[in-house]
């Protein structure tokens, strides 16, 4: 047993992260906020990283990787926001043209949603219906899908692997990024920000609530990799749901930590929770998810 | 990310596997939990038999999944627990071994690996707690003995022990001493004239700890262990020991005692209440990951030689915290019985209610995580 990351897998991620904040820092997500469109361009950049052909058998033109290097992919886009139906687009690599490469935009429909349906070039699921609402993460435009009449196992359907263990894997590591992010970007806030004459972090009160997100992440984070290491469904199902809780509220902790300037549009913090909401809601409601796993008891 | 475990691991868990099936029937009962000789008598026992098949010095092994396969099976498999060898084992064993000299580990190792002698441990006081440093316990050269004054709480086993791991201060704390460094580590024979030990009754009804008071009591300076006043970092050797697998049995149990409540909410009806169902399988999700999260760690300790990394003040926290909510929603389960003492949840339940202040307080443990993980200033 040896559950650490190994070199390559650290490499991988070292890769990751530049390929991501090079191509998609901070300037980039405040610029996409301003205006919202999906950027081809980025995209294809990504394809071209590898990223979406990740998990491809290298004589697909893929990298041949597992799991467990999918969920440290999503970890890092999760880290930067990075906006667009990327779990979508990865799971339809060799299956839809052009979507290993990037150049095809995939989207799915999950839980009662589709996210980015109208700038999407194939949309996988029965959208038929759909009905655009005002979104609450600015970075992500969904659809809704009316309620269709119970039968049918929706992983039978077309598309029907975006609700699929493995796209639930995905979002959940998009969350641990997600909440790993949150947590340091309230520790440092904590470190610069000086009131009564020395910095906040130096009070109990914000430290205890800095620990306590560092403690969700990880936790977060062994479930994840473990049950991509496993490939168990219903370990799945498990850091899904630890996963939602440790992305939405360390997102909100890291708001409480940063005053008044969380409560700001120019702070980046709410576009972690708005997007830690949405990707909670793409994976249905955490009711099924628990008692999935009361069921297994 | 590997969680298969080689063969040489396999092995050794087929053996183990094979030897409790054979041993743990032979096993007489257990003896009642305020019967301290019997408990006594049952863990050394206990420790005797694990010695004579060769796994005497498990807890030392080098190999943390070994301690950990050993620790995961022993609970599957309904063996007792560690108990009155606690200590020796897990605290004065290894500070012996690694700091004392050749006599020490001699006089003292042997007989607690064979599960002869037990030992305590005289830490805590009452007035250093989680400000352990601050201890005030005196103790004074007079010839080729420690002369020791103070008083110890906390102190498990203390009835039935023959010996504590005992720290004293034999530097006052001054402008130039701070409270770090003026400790020092001693092996007290318990029976020593002088000791009083008076049992204290926990909020749970029993009498789990005790309270020594030291009254000029005699020890031997060849009882020290380490340099006088270097007992701090002697101790810290001892503390970070434990450190990885320390909970190892205690989540194998409670993923057990998940399943034993879904049984019980099954048969009696509180399965039909969705809400108790997904508190339920929220809790199945939390010990999963606190499993794995125990893997990380003592995979972890494996690849840096067993120094103790992020991950055991992230386990404690969140271990200390599931398990009460474990007995809370056992508590619902229960309904009217949550209040009957003769349910043994109920009184599981109030022992629970340690969790999140033996061995570190939740509220000092966030205080480690922030200051020595996230590098927070010191707090105030």
């Amino acid at each position: 047993m040896d559950f650490q990351l190994d070199e390559d897998q650290r490499a991988l991620r070292r890769g990751l992260r530049d390929v991501l904040e090079g191509r998609f820092g901070r300037d980039a997500l405040r610029a996409a906020v301003d205006a919202p469109r999906l950027d081809r361009e980025l995209w294809r950049a990504l394809g071209d990283a590898g990223f979406f052909a990740l998990c491809l058998p290298e004589d697909a033109g893929g990298v041949g990787l597992g799991l467990p290097e999918a969920v440290l992919a999503f970890e890092e886009a999760g880290r930067v926001l990075l906006p667009g139906p990327a779990v979508a687009t990865f799971l339809a690599a060799g299956e839809v043209a052009g979507a290993a490469e990037g150049k095809t935009v995939v989207t799915a429909v999950a839980g009662p949603f589709v996210p980015c349906l109208e700038e999407a070039d194939v949309v996988l699921g029965d959208a038929a219906g759909a009905v655009a609402l005002r979104s609450v993460d600015p970075l992500t435009p969904l659809h809704r899908v009316p309620e269709r009449a119970p039968g049918g196992d929706a992983r039978d359907l077309p598309g029907g692997e975006a609700q699929g263990p493995r796209a639930v894997l995905l979002r959940a590591a998009e969350q641990l990024g997600s909440a790993a992010r949150t947590g340091e970007l309230a520790v440092q806030h904590a470190r610069q920000r000086e009131q009564f004459g020395g910095p906040v972090g130096r009070f109990q009160a914000v430290q205890h609530l800095c620990a306590d997100m560092l403690v969700r992440a990880e936790l977060a984070r062994v479930a994840v990799y473990a049950a991509a290491v496993t490939g168990d469904p219903l370990e799945a199902v498990g850091a899904r749901l630890l996963a939602d809780d440790a992305a939405v509220r360390n997102a909100r902790d890291c708001l409480q930590a940063h005053g008044g300037m969380g409560f700001t549009w120019e702070s980046d913090v709410h576009l972690h929770l708005k997007r830690a909401w949405v990707r909670a809601g793409l994976g249905g409601g955490a009711a099924e998810a628990e008692e999935a796993l009361a069921a297994a008891l | 990310m590997d969680l298969t475990y080689t063969e040489e691991e396999e092995d050794f868990r087929a053996g183990l596997r094979a030897w409790l099936a054979e041993v743990l029937p032979k096993l007489p009962g257990k003896p009642s939990p305020d019967d301290w000789p019997g408990r006594r008598a049952y863990d050394t026992a206990w420790q005797r038999t694990l010695y004579d098949a060769g796994y005497g010095e498990v807890h030392w092994d080098a190999s943390p999944t070994r301690r950990l396969i050993f620790l995961e099976e022993t609970e599957k498999a309904g063996a007792p627990y560690v108990g009155a060898n606690f200590v020796g084992l897990l605290h004065a064993g290894p500070t012996i071994a690694s700091e004392g000299t050749a006599e020490q580990r001699e006089r003292w190792l042997p007989p607690m690996l064979r599960g002869d002698e037990v030992w305590c441990q005289g830490f805590s006081e009452p007035d250093a707690g989680s400000d352990l440093a601050s201890l005030r316990t005196r103790a004074w050269r007079d010839g080729d003995d420690y002369v020791v004054s103070g008083s110890k709480i906390w102190t498990s086993h203390a009835e039935v022990a023959d010996w504590c791991e005992l720290l004293v201060r034999t530097t006052p704390v001054s402008a130039d001493v701070p409270k770090h460094r003026g400790i020092t580590w001693l092996a007290l024979p318990m029976d020593a004239a002088g000791i009083t030990v008076r049992p204290l009754r926990t909020l749970a009804g029993s009498a789990e700890f005790a309270e020594v008071f030291l009254d000029e009591v005699r020890v031997p300076v060849a009882n020290r262990v380490g340099a006088e006043n270097d007992g701090w970092r002697v101790t810290m050797v001892t503390l970070s020991f434990e450190r990885g697998t320390a909970f190892v049995g205690e989540v194998v149990a409670c993923r057990r005692l998940l399943g034993d409540l879904a049984r019980a909410a099954r048969a009696n009806g509180r399965w039909d209440d969705p809400v108790l169902r997904r508190g339920l399988g929220r809790l199945s999700a939390e010990f999963a990951a606190l499993w794995r999260l125990t893997q990380w760690n003592v995979s972890e300790a494996q690849r840096t030689g067993g120094v103790p990394g992020v991950g055991g003040s992230v386990f404690k926290l969140r271990y200390s915290h599931a398990r009460q909510e474990l007995y809370d929603t056992a508590a619902q389960v229960l309904g009217p019985g949550a209040l009957d003492l003769d349910e043994p949840w109920t009184r599981e339940r109030l022992s629970s209610l340690s969790y999140t202040i033996a061995a570190g307080t939740s509220q000092i443990q966030r205080n480690i995580v922030a200051e020595r993980i996230l590098g927070l200033p010191k707090g105030r």
